[in-house]
């Protein structure tokens, strides 16, 4: 096993999308309307999808494992994925939240990624980019349609924002790992700021205070949601070791 | 290519999409190289979005046409640079899209919007229902003049 700053920077993308998609799915079948069902599944495919890449290429670099045992066989310690990810979904107003957060700060991270060095990371970064653009879309659109929508739509998505929050700064708090990829965190943190507050002005949402943040998921130390998120996401591998198709 | 590629090539231009089985890999720009050394295929394809589940399936499928005309070794890569994209559809696989039923990509709806033609009455006055239709690539529309829904195969 060979563990570098480059393997733990790709566990870090697969753990946050995994994560994300794996929430994201929680909604199947239970979506407001079928087509927001729908399309909340779709982006949960293409984190799955995403993540999948990202398993693939730090497997091959650390060696005698797969996708499936990284994904499957890692504890929550070693799991380094953004506290944002595993937050629960709450209403479908701090779901849509979540993804808009997350999903326009991708994008920047793809944008970014898509020209290093590293050419397998740079392949998935350019990628992805072209699924993430559809998800910036329709989640800055619905955090719109909520916070313009009727007071109750609005007092949920501010209520939603409080929750939230506090987990934003961890995005642009770079792990030691990160100096792999090296990004101009704080440029990156900026233009993030620019396009979260327009979403938010035309949301009539207030841009919140920037206040205390939650970091530590980067590292392994996560909320008490994870544990009990893995432990649905890893119940059939736990429970029935190396069971197959 | 060599005799032995544009053979192989024609047997792989006949295997179909799982999910839209009037469009083969290669109408869908899936199929990206073929090469033949000591007695070995090797197949260059690009999985179309990163979650589709088809990509499974297709690479099985290959593997089965080319064991069905006598090869067995095979090699399969999944090459993901640049980026697929549906301007490598062919222009007879959008033809065949849109008398399926599934409207084609079309570059003046690059972001999907309302006025997409509609696969069974030409009609353009359209409503886009949801940018996710019932797989990846689609987006769900319906058609104000024949009332029917309809899928549009998204730009990518």
């Amino acid at each position: 096993m060979n563990h570098t700053q480059q393997t733990d920077y790709l566990l870090h993308l697969a753990d946050t999308t995994l994560i994300l998609s794996h929430r994201n799915s929680e909604w199947c079948g239970h979506g407001p309307v079928l087509e927001q069902d729908i399309a909340l599944t779709n982006i949960a495919l293409d984190l799955l999808g995403q993540a999948r890449l990202f398993y693939q290429y730090a497997a091959t670099l650390i060696g005698d494992t797969d996708e499936d045992r990284l994904a499957y066989l890692r504890t929550e310690r070693e799991f380094k994925n953004l506290l944002l990810a595993e937050q629960p979904n709450g209403d479908w107003g701090q779901t849509i939240l979540r993804q808009y957060l997350f999903s326009q700060y991708q994008q920047l991270l793809f944008e970014s990624l898509q020209t290093h060095t590293d050419t397998q990371l740079a392949a998935i970064a350019a990628k992805s980019l072209k699924e993430t653009n559809y998800h910036v879309r329709w989640s800055s659109e619905w955090v719109i349609r909520l916070g313009d929508g009727t007071a109750e739509s609005n007092e949920r998505m501010r209520k939603a924002l409080d929750t939230l929050w506090t987990f934003t700064g961890e995005m642009f708090t770079p792990a030691t790992y990160e100096s792999y990829t090296n990004p101009d965190q704080k440029h990156m943190q900026e233009q993030w700021t620019n396009k979260v507050k327009q979403v938010l002005d035309e949301a009539s949402l207030p841009f919140p205070n920037q206040g205390f943040m939650q970091l530590g998921g980067k590292t392994g130390t996560h909320t008490e949601q994870l544990g009990f998120l893995l432990a649905t996401l890893q119940y059939m591998q736990r429970t029935y070791p190396n069971a197959t198709w | 290519m060599n005799k032995e590629e544009q053979k192989i090539w024609s047997i792989l231009e006949q295997v179909s999409d799982p999910e839209i089985p009037v469009l083969t890999i290669h109408d869908l720009g899936i199929l990206r190289k073929v090469s033949w050394q000591n007695n070995m295929a090797e197949i260059t394809i690009t999985p179309t979005y990163n979650g589709c589940p088809a990509m499974d399936m297709i690479s099985a499928n290959i593997r089965l046409a080319m064991a069905e005309h006598g090869y067995r070794n095979i090699q399969i890569h999944s090459q993901l640079s640049p980026a697929w994209t549906t301007d490598w559809m062919t222009e007879s696989g959008k033809e065949k899209l849109k008398i399926y039923g599934i409207a084609p990509p079309d570059r003046k709806f690059s972001i999907a919007k309302d006025g997409v033609a509609c696969p069974h009455c030409s009609s353009t006055k359209t409503r886009l229902l949801s940018e996710f239709g019932s797989t990846a690539c689609k987006a769900l529309y319906q058609c104000d003049d024949c009332k029917e829904p309809f899928d549009y195969f998204k730009c990518h």
